[in-house]
């Protein structure tokens, strides 16, 4: 019989820790108390999502053009200080955000969108606007030597070139935005915030839990995707994860 | 051909405005390989830049091939000029087939034609096509990837190259491989290139014609071997170098200077006439034996020929060194030294002797330029007289 050694003997207690947790759930009932949220998370992940697109779909529409035309060089002395706007932009809280577009578009969906929308456009910005700044002098003077138009020294040289780090903004903006998403509850957007918010107002944790855990996963979900869609969309020759 | 017509940018700067070309005119001849050298600041690199409009003139002309490429299209004037960079400049994102028909399909090639050409090129820089076409610049060496950008900027056949201090970043034993493998490239194709260098020995082995720079001016521009033994003024002298007729010798072939007289002994000879035959032709130490097809096969010393008695075929010893017509001068000199002789016999492909250089050949060689340009420089007035065709029109 094989002796078991440490990693082999951890595994079994973690195993061993799940099945009691099963086990202490089951017999507590609090398995059926999720389970009686059911149609409501799926209800509020899909307006939940449907609020990460929206906001982070128009952000990414209008941060990848403005990161692009802040880098080109005939932006170069407004460049700076235009990002130096958007960073202030960056440390006002979410929240604050979410309040100020509240008091003066109302309640509902729009402002919600709106504050996501502002707080998910400065990462992209910023992160495209460095990746394209920081593509290497050597490679722009050879796509301009051999004679590249402006245009296709953008879109064959310096994006291709640019797209990981473009991408990284795109990850850290959505990540921020999916877990901002529950505050929109508070100006009456809906989402999983919704069953977050009222089970600390009810003291109830199972209607918290069943708020917080699908936001997390759909966080991670996300993530994931980007990271997938990132591997497979930036080329193989500039991309880490490929080489 | 490429002829620059009073060439000049003046940069705007806080400090003030800096000419960094200065009037620059020059032309250089179809084919022909011109360097632009001098310390880094000194307007090499703007006025080769000027050329691609990398770097916008301030004033001035430049004619390719006779044409004023004033009204050309910037693009249309750069997809028609070779351009390599010292940093390589390969786009990473792209395989190294794309990026050597890049220039290509902004002509727009058809496909056939544009991959028969990468495979071509990379015949012509000796990469193999199957095994490197579809890598990425990331995988390959530095001096493979200078190849891939020698090969990118002559994908689509520009009559005219420029090369911004191309071999500059690659480490000197690939540095000489590359550039011998340049040069072998340019005997075919006969582009006209200007080629931006700080090395004085890499100016001296591609050179057609070197152009010296100085603050923003064009001090000299002459041929190498005018260059090295008739600098201009003391600050070509100083540049380069107190060795410069060492220098000198890597542009003469043994070919130039062999002389066809040689003293020869056959194995069949007696060690007395070998005596005879150094003392006649002056050797100090010995005498080259050859067989019946006049190739060396020994050498008899003169103080065995002196104290011995008997036949040369009994007395040899190994041939210590001898050269082909085609070595330079560098290397016989060096083996002069090396082997303590004041002479060293020369032979053809087959082996067979056809003459000898010696020490006294080079010297003069060298020293008679020197002297004939010394007569010139006092006779023409201080100074100004150009001793060669630079800045003429």
């Amino acid at each position: 019989m094989p002796t078991l050694n440490l990693s082999g003997a951890i595994r079994l207690l973690v195993l061993l820790a799940v099945f009691l947790a099963g086990v202490w759930s089951q017999s507590s009932g609090v398995i059926d108390d999720f389970l009686f949220y059911v149609p409501d998370i799926k209800y509020l992940a899909v307006q939940h999502l449907w609020l990460t697109a929206m906001s982070g779909g128009l952000a990414i529409l209008v941060a990848i053009p403005l990161g692009i035309w802040l880098s080109r060089p005939s932006m170069a002395r407004i460049a700076e200080s235009m990002m130096q706007i958007l960073n202030v932009g960056t440390t006002i809280p979410t929240l604050a955000v979410l309040a100020l577009s509240m008091s003066f578009l109302g309640i509902g969906t729009v402002p919600a969108v709106f504050g996501l929308f502002i707080a998910t456009l400065l990462p992209i910005a910023r992160n495209t606007y460095t990746g394209l700044k920081g593509v290497d002098p050597a490679l722009k003077e050879a796509a301009a030597g051999i004679g590249m138009s402006p245009a296709q020294r953008l879109l064959r040289v310096e994006l291709p070139n640019a797209l990981y780090v473009i991408f990284a903004g795109i990850r850290t903006a959505l990540a921020i935005n999916i877990g901002t998403v529950p505050l929109a509850f508070l100006i009456g957007a809906g989402g999983l915030g919704e069953l977050i918010f009222t089970g600390i107002a009810l003291y109830d944790t199972v209607m918290m839990l069943a708020g917080a855990i699908p936001t997390a996963l759909l966080a991670i979900a996300v993530d994931m995707l980007i990271a997938i869609t990132a591997f497979l969309v930036v080329p193989r020759g500039v991309n880490p994860g490929r080489s | 051909m490429i002829r620059l017509d009073n060439l000049t940018k003046v940069f705007d700067t806080p400090k003030g405005a800096v000419t960094a070309a200065d009037h620059i005119s020059m032309e250089v001849p179809s084919g022909e390989i011109c360097i632009l050298l001098g310390p880094s600041g000194c307007g090499k690199t703007t006025t080769l830049k000027m050329i691609n409009r990398i770097i916008r003139p301030t004033s001035g002309k430049v004619f390719i091939n006779g044409e004023d490429t004033t009204s050309l299209d910037t693009q249309d004037l750069r997809r028609n000029i070779g351009y390599v960079i010292q940093q390589i400049g390969l786009f990473p994102n792209m395989t190294i087939e794309e990026n050597i028909t890049v220039v290509p399909k902004l002509l727009g090639w058809d496909k056939a034609r544009y991959r028969e050409r990468a495979r071509e090129m990379m015949h012509m820089i000796a990469l193999e096509p199957d095994a490197f076409l579809k890598r990425y610049p990331s995988e390959l060496s530095g001096g493979q990837q200078q190849r891939i950008g020698v090969a990118r900027a002559l994908a689509a056949d520009p009559p005219v190259m420029l090369m911004d201090e191309p071999f500059g970043a690659i480490d000197p034993i690939n540095r000489a491989v590359i550039q011998d493998e340049f040069l072998k490239m340019q005997q075919d194709l006969k582009k006209t290139i200007m080629f931006v260098s700080h090395d004085i020995d890499e100016a001296i082995k591609m050179g057609d014609r070197i152009a010296i720079f100085r603050a923003g001016k064009l001090v000299q521009y002459s041929e190498p071997d005018e260059l090295l033994a008739a600098p201009k003024n003391d600050f070509v002298e100083s540049f380069l170098g107190e060795d410069r007729a060492l220098k000198r010798l890597n542009l003469v072939k043994v070919r130039d200077l062999a002389s066809e007289e040689i003293g020869l002994v056959r194995p069949d000879d007696t060690l007395d006439t070998a005596l005879q035959r150094i003392e006649s032709y002056g050797y100090v130490n010995s005498i080259v034996m050859v067989n019946h097809k006049r190739q060396p096969v020994g050498i008899i010393t003169a103080a065995v020929a002196r104290t011995t008695q008997g036949h040369c075929r009994d007395h040899y010893q190994s041939v210590p060194v001898v050269v082909s017509l085609d070595d330079d001068l560098r290397k016989v000199a060096s083996l002069m030294f090396a082997h303590d002789m004041t002479w060293v016999p020369c032979v053809d492909d087959d082996g067979r002797i056809v003459g000898q250089v010696t020490q006294r050949a080079i010297t003069h060689h060298l020293g008679s330029r020197y002297r004939a340009h010394s007569k010139e420089d006092d006779g023409a007035a201080l100074g100004e007289a150009s001793p060669s065709s630079a800045t003429k029109e």
